[in-house]
């Protein structure tokens, strides 16, 4: 049995970036997913707006755990011998793209209608409406619960732990078990997940006073 | 490729993960109503003028919503079996959803106590109602009302969260898959079975939560208007 050294938080330190890595990863590709989701949710055409609500509520209804299970086993099953990194991240890419889809539909839908209606007066079809009138002012009410979002995908990796890959919780976990503090040890990654989270947190409530100013 | 998918080896084992789908409903329900206790509980201790409560109150809210479930969880379960407190793993599972949830629920009710316009205290004030009955008729009950929606998504997303109390080896439903793919060697099919599972689940707790706001919102069932 060894003890809880200076050397185990530097290794949790590393483990660490993993969790900022898979963070990223999953921020960006469900980004950008979640960003087609959200058009889908407030297109004109029927059927992509069914798909792209029937997504949000499957994605929705199933746990993030789940989810890792079905894509890491599915996708071996499928042939692919993907790694944890890839797997954690397809999954998180999946999930985040749900949830960022329907927040960032409500910050359309908040654009006021005679946005839509004067734009269109103007002569814009409907890929200019959107870029040109409806995105910029939406980008600036999403900025607030995106940001918030973020903090649930920093804590979220950590259940990519039960598919092997070694994040802060995992380092946490192999450290207790040779070291049996867990109070120290566990105590240990929730400070670091907190120093992650807990500057996005200020941040997004920053933003989100900052537009009740100008709002109001 | 060649791989024959076989749901009928998942299907024998139904009781089982039955039983799990249950413990996952007791759990999540206990959860639900012992964090919505405490998450009020906090909600009023942040309106204190007591500057000490509000920055334990303040302390504990930030911290959970901070850290994740997982860490939680097993700060809990190891944590407290390490100084001498060995809980069962259900114990350990319904106390950390429990703190979890109430850090959440505080946030959401801080936030519909907020919403209660200052004149409406005022002018049961003037009716002469008691402070505990303008605190419980005009500022607790429409608060939890107005906010009620938001409480029932967060509810739904603890219910799936309890899926993480596997990890300490709580026999709900995603422990019980865990188990049947060890031994049928049926990863894929199982995991797919129970996500169906817990779609179904949270289809059920959304139903009951209208039920609920039914039955427990006499204002707004007979004048049809929200708050």
């Amino acid at each position: 049995m060894t003890s809880f050294t200076f050397l185990h938080v530097e290794y949790l330190l590393q483990a660490a970036v993993w969790t900022v890595v898979l963070s990223l990863v999953a921020f960006v590709f469900g980004g950008v997913a979640g960003f087609v989701i959200a058009l889908w949710r407030v297109s004109p055409n029927k059927t992509l707006r069914a798909i792209a609500s029937w997504y949000i509520q499957i994605v929705q209804g199933i746990p993030l755990l789940v989810i890792l299970f079905v894509a890491y086993f599915g996708l071996a099953i499928a042939g692919f011998k993907l790694s944890p990194l890839v797997a954690a991240g397809i999954s998180f890419a999946v999930y985040c793209a749900a949830f960022l889809g329907e927040i960032w539909r409500g910050c359309i839908e908040a654009v006021p209608k005679t946005q839509w209606e004067a734009s269109e007066c103007l002569g814009f079809n409907r890929f200019e409406q959107l870029q040109k009138v409806i995105l910029p002012q939406a980008f600036k009410i999403a900025i607030p619960p995106t940001v918030g979002f973020m903090v649930q995908i920093v804590k979220n990796t950590s259940l990519a732990s039960v598919i092997g890959f070694v994040d802060l919780s995992r380092a946490g976990q192999i450290i207790n078990n040779s070291t049996f503090q867990p109070f120290t040890v566990f105590g240990c990654v929730a400070l670091i997940y907190f120093c992650l989270c807990y500057p996005l947190s200020a941040l997004s409530k920053h933003f989100e006073r900052k537009l009740n100013v100008s709002n109001r | 490729m060649h791989y024959t998918f076989d749901f009928m080896s998942v299907f024998v084992n139904w009781p089982r993960l039955l039983e799990g789908a249950w413990l996952t409903v007791q759990l999540s329900a206990l959860s639900i109503v012992l964090g919505f206790v405490v998450g009020t509980l906090c909600a009023i201790a942040f309106k204190s003028k007591s500057w000490l409560l509000q920055a334990v109150v303040k302390t504990y809210v930030e911290i959970i919503r901070n850290t994740p479930l997982l860490v939680q969880v097993f700060l809990v379960y190891f944590g407290l079996a390490s100084i001498g407190l060995k809980l069962s793993a259900e114990t350990a599972a319904v106390i950390a959803l429990t703190v979890n949830v109430g850090a959440y629920t505080a946030e959401i009710m801080r936030a519909g106590i907020n919403s209660i316009h200052p004149g409406q205290i005022e002018a049961a004030e003037c009716l002469g109602m008691s402070k505990f009955h303008v605190y419980w008729h005009v500022v607790l009950l429409p608060a939890v009302e107005r906010v009620y929606p938001s409480l029932t998504s967060q509810f739904i997303l603890l219910m799936l969260a309890s899926s993480i109390t596997s990890q300490i080896s709580a026999e709900e439903l995603t422990a019980t898959a865990n188990l049947v793919q060890s031994e049928t060697f049926r990863s894929f099919e199982v995991y797919v079975v129970i996500a169906v599972a817990y779609l179904a689940l949270s289809f059920l707790f959304r139903a009951a939560f209208w039920l609920v706001g039914k039955t427990a919102f006499v204002r707004k069932r007979k004048l049809g208007t929200n708050l």
